[in-house]
């Protein structure tokens, strides 16, 4: 299997694609990073620099969107880009059934590419983020302690985790799909949907079931409450959100819950408004556990598929 | 030649839904020989070769193909098996040696035996000169000899090909069948090849099997089955005209 691993590494990192992924990333990140670092500097000149200032640079929107927005965003495409053809390539130049016949079993073909591609994500995250941390340093002349540190170490596990379900689906969809043409679509079918319809879809399914009226003045509390619990929980279904709420939680300290103010209920209002500090790290992954729990169970469960079917595949020549 | 049988094959049966691809054949591969399965396009030899090779499950029936069972121990058959699939691929940003060195991994040679293999295989099929270049840039005479190559890097005692000669031009042909006549002879290794290029099975087999639509209809030495089909007193039979008996009559 190793054998494999070492090949599928050196493929990609020979190949065009995964420089102008890594570039692309690259050139992304320290775009955002010195801009919101820049920002960052003007705000707190002549001030006390608040704690956990550091972990802005990856949260803080600044003038287009934040680095977590950007990876939530587009780093399903990296593990599209890593996995659509892994299968189907070698399908189409004749040398999967070449493979096959060798003493190996079949299994650590398909483990091979996956992990193989799931170690080139981690390095392309892990490189990004350190250079957008050697940035910030500089610019806003702040080093990380270590809660921010273990925080980032979250946030980069939780991000490899959820590119690595993106990854699944495509090598997924590599092993149904004879043409590498149809699987890269229909991987892109599937991140168009969840990264746009789930979020209408919600809106759509929570005016449906409980529709708010613009004339009316006087509008039923608790049916802006069913309005609120139903969109959330369609918006759940996407891996999209769930990665966001999570990893927007994890960076900020200041964020007590994934909830919005709708949805809390008076205690916990009152809570939010008594206790101003920031949360420990243990309480913001207690918040974020059942997220983290769902991207695990989501990427485990569409490796497991594609695995099965792989498994069960025929092998024909032609 | 020995007795022992290499690969022996009762009541193998391949149905895909209701068509039947193998329907019940049964045969037995003798050390040493070089044996021709042929048949029309389609006739289930490719499939056959599969469940061979463990990369297909056979419906039902029974096959061992040296000493091991294919379908539960693939793992050890395809050890000491060689495989040529019809139009076999190559990674094409590879040189041949990074082509067969991956292959020698996968095979868990240590580099160090490998690399002295790589050589001698590249110079058996007398590709020696070509290693520099890139797999993509070859003919597909040198492609397919490659592929012998490849199989080699393990050495096979057994080795099947899948149409080995189909697509090459005259010369190429004819450097592929002395290629595979040699490593019958002077390896030893028992060769199984499928075609459906007469002449040349003719040439180098000695005994062949003929399957049409899925049912081995004849198997034997072509002298054997000339006699049998077009009566002995015939001196110049060719296998076109036993296959053509045979493949009317099905």
């Amino acid at each position: 299997m190793f054998t494999i691993f070492r090949k599928e590494m050196e493929d990609h990192f020979s190949s065009i694609r995964f420089l102008l992924i890594s570039a692309l990333i690259i050139m992304v990140g320290v775009i955002i990073a010195s801009m919101v670092g820049m920002g960052i500097q003007e705000e707190s000149r002549g001030m006390a620099k608040p704690t956990f200032l550091f972990l802005w640079l990856f949260t803080s929107t600044g003038k287009l969107f934040s680095f977590v927005q950007f990876i939530g965003f587009f780093g399903p495409l990296i593990g599209i880009f890593l996995g659509f053809d892994s299968v189907n390539r070698e399908r189409v130049s004749r040398t999967l059934s070449k493979l096959l016949s060798q003493p190996i079993y079949r299994d650590s073909v398909i483990n091979a590419k996956f992990l193989a591609s799931v170690a080139i994500i981690a390095i392309v995250l892990v490189g990004i983020v350190l250079i957008i941390s050697g940035l910030g340093i500089r610019l806003i002349g702040v080093v990380p302690g270590s809660e921010e540190v273990l925080r980032l170490v979250v946030y980069l596990i939780t991000s490899i985790l959820y590119i690595s379900f993106w990854l699944g689906i495509s090598i997924l969809f590599s092993v149904v799909f004879r043409s590498t043409a149809t699987s890269a679509l229909a991987s892109l079918a599937v991140w168009i949907f969840f990264s746009f319809f789930v979020g209408l879809g919600a809106g759509v399914m929570a005016d449906a079931v409980a529709p708010i009226s613009q004339s009316e003045t006087n509008v039923d509390p608790n049916v802006v409450l069913k309005h609120a619990e139903v969109q959330k929980t369609v918006s759940l279904f996407s891996p999209m959100t769930l990665y966001n709420d999570a990893t927007t939680t994890i960076l900020d300290p200041t964020r007590k819950t994934t909830r919005s103010l709708v949805l809390m209920g008076p205690m916990e209002r009152l809570s939010l408004s008594r206790f101003q500090n920031p949360l420990p790290l243990l309480q913001s992954l207690i918040i974020i556990a059942p997220y983290l729990i769902s991207i695990v169970a989501t990427s485990f469960l569409c490796f497991g598929v594609c695995y099965l079917v792989f498994m069960r595949q025929e092998i024909r020549a032609v | 030649m020995e007795n022992q049988a290499i690969i022996e094959a009762e009541g193998l049966t391949k149905k895909y839904g209701h068509q039947i691809a193998v329907n019940n054949l049964n045969l037995q591969i003798r050390e040493g020989e070089v044996f021709g399965f042929l048949g029309p396009n389609g006739a289930g030899k490719t499939t056959t070769l599969l469940m061979f090779l463990g990369l297909t499950e056979p419906t039902s029936g029974k096959v061992r193909v040296i000493g091991f069972d294919p379908t539960r121990d693939p793992f050890h058959v395809k050890e000491k098996v060689g495989y040529l699939p019809e139009n076999v691929g190559f990674y094409d940003d590879m040189d041949a040696r990074q082509n067969l060195q991956f292959i020698a991994r996968l095979n868990r040679i240590p580099d160090k035996i490998s690399a002295g293999r790589i050589d001698e295989s590249l110079k058996v099929v007398d590709l020696l000169e070509e290693t520099k270049k890139k797999v993509g840039t070859y003919s597909k005479g040198m492609r397919q000899r490659l592929g012998i190559a490849e199989v080699l890097i393990k050495e096979p005692e057994l080795i099947f090909l899948d149409e080995p000669t189909i697509g090459l031009d005259p010369d190429g042909t004819n450097r592929m069948l002395d290629l595979i006549h040699s490593l019958s002879r002077e390896k030893n290794i028992t060769i199984f090849l499928s075609s459906h290029l007469l002449d040349q099975v003719q040439r180098i087999c000695d005994r062949v099997g003929i399957m049409i639509k899925g049912d081995l209809v004849a198997i034997g030495a072509i002298q054997e089955l000339a006699e049998k089909k077009l009566g002995i007193d015939k001196e110049h039979y060719t296998l076109e005209e036993i296959y053509m008996k045979y493949f009317k009559e099905a």
